[in-house]
C-alpha cells in the first residue's frame, strides 16, 4: 500500500474573476475517513472535482493514487455524488450491472434488504434504498479511494448508521475515504476534519481544532421570548435551544448590558461552541468583509 | 392557544400511517417530529394542517388564513423572482401596498436574502430556496407554522439562519411544528415527538425523553448481539433494554456504558420495537 491516496498541493481554481478554490493543500491516507466541511459555495465540490480529474486546476497539483487523476487511476476510485449517479429509469439490477461492466467488476450480490427490489425501477425506491444502491455500485470494484458527497442527506438514523458501517468497513480494509457532510454528528465520526470557507482551507484536525477560539454563551431566563427579541434586535447571532438562548462568539458583559437595558433578568454562562457556530462566525466575517 | 391532533389514526389502504397519535403544539413553542422514512412525520404534519382526513381522532387547527405550511418540496415557483414569489403568496392573504413592502423588506433582511431579491428562485442555492419557502410560509403572520424538513440537505450556516427564523417566530408567539432527520438539531426544540411506523415511541422535552429512556447503551469494537447494535464512528453502540424477558437484561461485565444522545435513543427505541414486535 502506497503512502498517500489523494493529494492536493497548493491547488487554486478560478472561474473568470471568481476564485472557487484558493491555495488548498490536503491529503487522504489509507485507512482514514476524512470529513470535508463548509457552507454552500465554500469550494468543497470544486476541490473534489479537481481531485477526481473532472476539471483542471488553475495552479497547483493534484495526485490520485500516486499520479494524475486519469481514466486508469479513476478505475480504482469509488464516487457517490450528491445526486447519487443512478439511472432512475433502470431497475436496481440493471443499474448495478451497468456500473459493474463500466469498471470491469463482477455484479455485486444484493443484501437482504434490497433483494425484493431487484427488478424495481430505481426512481420508485425510497431515498434510503436508493443510497444503498449507489453505495453498492460505487463499491463493487473494491476501490482504494472512496469519495462521498453528502452520503446520508435525508436518510433516517438507522439507515445512516448502516451506511456508516459500510464506510468504516472500507476504511478498515485500507481504503481512504473523503466525505462531505452537513450533519455535525456525522462529522464527529470522521478521523480528521477539513473546514473550507470562501475557497480556503481555514482549519483542520479534530473537532476541537475546527472550533478553535470560537466561544458561545448560554442565556437562561424566565422571559426567554423577550430576551431573544432584545438580543436579536441588538444584532447578536442568537439561537434558541429549548428555552435557553445561545449566542456565538459574544462578550457576556455586552449581552448582560443589552438584557439589563431591556429590564430582563437572566443568567449567562460560557459554554463550548459547536462546529456549526464556528462556521456561522466564519460566514459572518466573510459577509462583513 | 394550543393546536393539536388527538388520538389520530390515518390509514392509506392497508398501511397505518398514524396510529392513535396525540401531539400538542402550544403557542410560542417549537415541537420537532423525528423518525425514519415512513415513520409518519409528514402524515402528522399534513393532519395538523388539515390537509388529509383522519380515520379517527380530532384536529384542532386555526382557519386556513392563520396557517403557514412549508411542504417538503421547495414551495416556491422556479420561474418567479424571490420578490415575485413573496408578493404572490402575500396577495393570496390580502397583503398589499406599503404593508407588504415593509413586511417583505423585514423578512428578506432577517433571512439574509435581500441581495437575492431580484434573482429567479431557480437560481438560488438549496439553502436560500428553503429560506425563501420559509419566508413565504410566514409572510401573513400565521398562528400555526408547519415546516416539513425545512433543513434537510442544506448547509450548516443556512441551517442556523433557518433556526434563528424559527426561533424568532416562536418567540413572537407562533406555534411551530417541524420535522427533521437531524437529531442534533431536534435537541433544540422545546418538545420532541419520536415516531416509528406511525406510532409515538416517546415524546416530551429532550431532558424528559432522555430521563425516561430505560436500559443501557454500551460501546465496543465487537457487539454481542448484532441486531441490537449500530455504528458510531470507530466503535459500535449496543442497546440493553432491560426488563424485557426476550433479551438479556444486562450487558456483560466489563462493557463500557455511554451516556446516550438523542441519536442513540431514537435508534435504540426503533430497534427495540423492530426486534420485539412480530412483523
Amino acid at each position: 500500500m502506497t503512502g498517500v491516496l489523494l493529494r492536493a498541493a497548493r491547488v487554486t481554481r478560478r472561474f473568470g474573476a471568481f476564485t472557487a478554490v484558493d491555495d488548498v493543500s490536503m491529503q487522504v491516507q489509507p485507512g482514514e475517513v476524512v470529513g470535508l466541511l463548509g457552507a454552500n459555495g465554500a469550494g468543497k465540490t470544486t476541490l473534489i472535482r479537481m481531485l477526481l480529474g473532472l476539471i483542471a486546476v488553475t495552479s497547483g497539483h493534484v495526485d490520485l493514487l500516486g499520479g494524475p487523476p486519469d481514466r486508469e487511476r479513476r478505475r480504482r476510485l469509488g464516487y457517490v455524488p450528491q445526486g447519487l449517479g443512478l439511472y432512475g429509469d433502470l431497475t436496481v439490477r440493471e443499474n448495478l450491472s451497468f456500473s459493474a461492466r463500466a469498471y470491469g467488476a463482477a455484479v455485486p450480490a444484493l443484501p437482504p434488504a434490497l433483494a425484493p427490489h431487484a427488478d424495481v425501477l430505481v426512481r420508485a425506491l425510497p431515498l434510503g434504498a436508493q443510497r444503498q444502491v449507489a453505495f453498492l455500485a460505487a463499491l463493487a470494484h473494491s476501490p482504494q479511494v472512496l469519495v462521498l458527497d453528502e452520503p446520508t442527506s435525508g436518510v433516517d438514523a438507522l439507515a445512516r448508521a448502516a451506511l456508516w458501517d459500510t464506510i468504516r468497513a472500507q476504511a478498515e480494509q485500507g481504503a481512504g475515504v473523503l466525505v462531505t457532510t452537513h450533519y455535525m454528528q456525522e462529522a464527529q465520526q470522521c478521523d480528521r476534519l477539513l473546514l473550507m470557507s470562501g475557497g480556503r482551507l481555514v482549519a483542520q484536525g479534530s473537532e476541537a481544532d475546527i472550533i478553535g477560539s470560537t466561544t458561545a454563551v448560554a442565556v437562561r431566563t424566565e422571559d426567554w421570548a423577550r430576551a431573544f427579541a432584545a438580543l436579536n434586535a441588538a444584532g447578536a447571532p442568537v439561537m434558541l435551544e429549548g428555552r435557553a438562548i445561545r449566542v456565538a462568539d459574544a462578550d457576556p458583559a455586552g449581552l448582560a448590558e443589552v438584557l439589563r437595558a431591556a429590564g430582563i433578568q437572566a443568567s449567562l454562562e460560557p459554554v463550548p461552541a459547536t462546529i456549526e457556530e464556528r462556521m456561522l462566525m466564519l460566514s459572518r466575517q466573510a459577509r462583513a468583509s | 392557544m394550543t393546536y393539536a391532533v388527538r388520538s389520530a389514526t390515518v390509514r392509506f389502504g392497508s398501511t397505518v400511517a398514524l396510529d392513535d397519535v396525540t401531539v400538542e403544539v402550544p403557542a410560542g413553542s417549537v415541537v420537532a417530529a423525528v423518525g425514519g422514512d415512513g415513520a409518519g412525520k409528514s402524515t402528522l404534519l399534513r393532519a395538523l394542517a388539515g390537509e388529509l382526513a383522519l380515520d379517527s381522532g380530532t384536529v384542532q387547527t386555526p382557519p386556513k388564513q392563520r396557517l403557514g405550511y412549508l411542504p417538503a418540496s421547495s414551495g416556491s415557483w422556479a420561474a418567479l423572482t424571490v420578490t415575485q414569489n413573496i408578493d404572490f403568496v402575500a396577495g393570496i392573504y390580502g397583503l398589499a401596498g406599503d404593508e407588504l413592502a415593509a413586511r417583505r423588506a423585514e423578512l428578506l433582511d432577517r433571512a439574509a436574502l435581500t441581495p437575492a431579491a431580484g434573482r429567479l428562485a431557480a437560481q438560488l442555492s438549496g439553502g436560500m430556496r428553503r429560506k425563501l419557502g420559509f419566508v413565504m410560509a410566514i409572510v401573513h403572520r400565521p398562528a400555526l407554522l408547519i415546516l416539513d424538513e425545512p433543513t434537510t440537505g442544506i448547509d450548516p450556516v443556512s441551517r442556523i439562519d433557518l433556526w434563528r427564523l424559527v426561533s424568532e417566530a416562536a418567540a413572537s408567539g407562533t406555534a411551530v411544528l417541524m420535522s427533521t432527520t437531524y437529531l442534533d438539531e431536534a435537541e433544540r426544540a422545546a418538545h420532541l415527538v419520536v415516531l416509528d411506523s406511525g406510532r409515538v415511541l416517546v415524546q416530551g422535552p429532550y431532558d424528559r425523553v432522555r430521563a425516561s429512556f430505560a436500559g443501557v447503551v454500551t460501546q465496543s469494537a465487537r457487539p454481542v448481539r448484532a441486531d441490537w447494535a449500530w455504528r458510531r464512528g470507530r466503535v459500535l453502540h449496543e442497546y440493553w433494554p432491560g426488563g424485557d424477558p426476550s433479551t438479556p437484561a444486562n450487558p456483560p461485565a466489563g462493557a463500557t456504558a455511554v451516556a446516550p444522545d438523542l441519536e442513540d435513543i431514537v435508534i435504540a427505541l426503533s430497534l427495540a420495537r423492530r426486534n420485539t414486535v412480530p412483523s
